[in-house]
């Protein structure tokens, strides 16, 4: 029974959000040469959740960054939503972060000026948005992070997994096409870290493709598609069963 | 999982008959591990015979309803405040196939370790998509499958820490494989042996 083979199979193709051919990226040169991608290549369909997991080091935070248009590769091509990375100017590309992506990064980057809320409205608020409109999409991420109590305090009045619990807020309005989160739950607990990754799931559900970098098994497993980063390099991948394969597996 | 321990806390529960006894059994345990009606009597039977159960008449329905005697009651209480029997643990059949791949030479004991990785996280997938669809709703299922999800967790830690140690050369594949120490697992007990 190979799970490695089975495909979705419900008949049409779904879009691919995002498409890396043969991405590579070295960093430093001569003896301190780091290659920290080497012709990786992955596609994340729309509906799609990717876990990337790896030992330290092994690229996965590279590789969210390319994908979000954030760090140009070194050869390879990346699409997101069908534009272009590599040919674009540093404006359309920052345009591509702003209207395509979602990001969750490792460190949180909230803006300690703004309050909880704001720094939620605020990718709608670029959108050009309107204030009522950003303010009410932003309290119901909010409430669904479970921090709906919270819209006015500054980041610096959260714990750790709050402030990750808003920056997951912020990267859920606007219904990005493409959603990058880089170790979401490393300073959560495992109840809220569960309930995190029922976010991301439901964002995946809803039809954004989702790319989550993580080291927790269990929250790799809430993905279709698991691939295993090791030296620049992906190694292999386990996917979901069908459906109906579900549940058979042996009593004990 | 002990069938007897199961069905002697069910019964300090209230009295039951056979068939109420394996329903009660499977919504328990949200229906993981199927009971067969032959396996009930037959644990019945060893109960009532160790005296901790006690049988009633046949009533109108015909049916048999069992009970606790004193001593099942008392036998019922005490397992609540002990632990499992850590015991021998079952052969872990993943750990002694990798073992014994680094024992050999000509085994690429990475690539073993990633087609173990990649099926347990196919398994955890499909768990953890199960445990989600069903919800909180049913709390007896949740918990058992939670309970498979962390155990399963484990598994891909070890993996990684031991694919970790073998990429580090902290694990020398086909170094001699004559250990210095044995160790025996017995009756719970860890033991370590010196081979000279
Ligand atoms: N800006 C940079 N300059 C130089 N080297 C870098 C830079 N960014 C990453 N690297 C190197 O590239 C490699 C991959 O780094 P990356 O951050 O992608 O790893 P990672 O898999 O995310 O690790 P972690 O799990 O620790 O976050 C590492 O060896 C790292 O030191
Ligand atoms: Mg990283």
């Amino acid at each position: 029974m190979s799970a490695q083979t089975v495909g979705d199979g419900s008949g049409a193709d779904p879009e691919i959000v995002l498409s890396m051919r043969d991405v590579s990226k070295a960093y430093g040169d001569g003896d301190g040469r780091v290659h920290a991608l080497r012709r990786v290549s992955l596609d994340v369909a729309a509906g799609e959740m990717v876990a990337v997991m790896g030992t330290s080091g092994s690229g996965k935070s590279t590789l969210l960054s390319i994908a979000g248009a954030m760090v140009t590769p070194d050869a390879g091509e990346v699409t997101v939503a069908g534009v272009p990375i590599e040919g674009a100017s540093a404006r359309g590309r920052a345009r591509v972060r702003r209207e395509l992506v979602g990001f969750v990064f490792q460190d949180f980057n909230l803006i300690p000026a703004l309050t909880v809320i704001e720094n939620v409205a605020l990718p709608l608020d670029l959108d050009g948005a309107s204030r009522a409109t950003a303010r009410s999409e932003a309290r119901r991420a909010l409430a669904a992070v479970g921090m709906r109590e919270r819209g006015k305090d500054f980041p610096d009045d959260l714990s750790g997994g709050q402030r990750q619990r808003v920056a997951i807020a912020r990267a859920m309005v606007g219904q990005r096409r493409l959603v990058l989160a880089d170790e979401p739950t490393g300073a959560l607990d495992s109840v809220t870290g569960d309930r995190v990754l029922s976010v991301l799931r439901s964002m995946a559900d809803q039809g954004s493709a989702v790319v989550l970098v993580t080291h927790d098994a269990r929250h790799a497993a809430w993905a279709d598609r698991i691939v295993h980063l090791a030296d620049g390099t992906i190694l292999e991948e386990a996917r979901a069963a069908r459906p109906e394969q579900l549940l058979t597996g042996e009593p004990r | 999982m002990s069938v007897k321990q199961a069905l002697l806390a069910l019964l300090a529960d209230g009295d039951r008959y056979g068939y109420q006894l394996r329903a009660a059994f499977e919504e328990a345990t949200g229906g993981v591990w199927p009971l067969n009606i032959g396996q009930v009597y037959t644990t019945l039977d060893r109960l009532e015979r160790d005296g901790l159960v006690s049988r009633s008449e046949a009533d109108d329905a015909r049916q048999v309803h069992y009970g606790l005697t004193d001593a099942g009651h008392q036998e019922a209480a005490t397992w609540w405040t002990t632990p499992v029997e850590l015991g021998s643990p079952s052969r872990d059949d993943a750990a002694l196939k990798i073992a014994l791949a680094v024992s050999m030479p000509e085994v690429d004991t990475a690539r073993v370790i990633q087609v173990q990785r990649a099926a347990v996280l196919s398994r955890m997938q499909d768990l953890t998509r199960a445990r989600h669809a069903s919800g909180d709703r049913d709390s007896a299922w949740a918990l058992v499958a939670d309970a498979m999800i962390f155990r399963a967790e484990a598994e891909v830690r070890w993996l990684d820490h031991t694919a970790a140690r073998l990429a580090n050369g902290d694990i020398e594949p086909g170094a001699d494989a004559r250990a210095a120490t044995t160790f025996s697992l017995a009756d719970g007990h860890v033991a370590a042996e010196s081979r000279k």
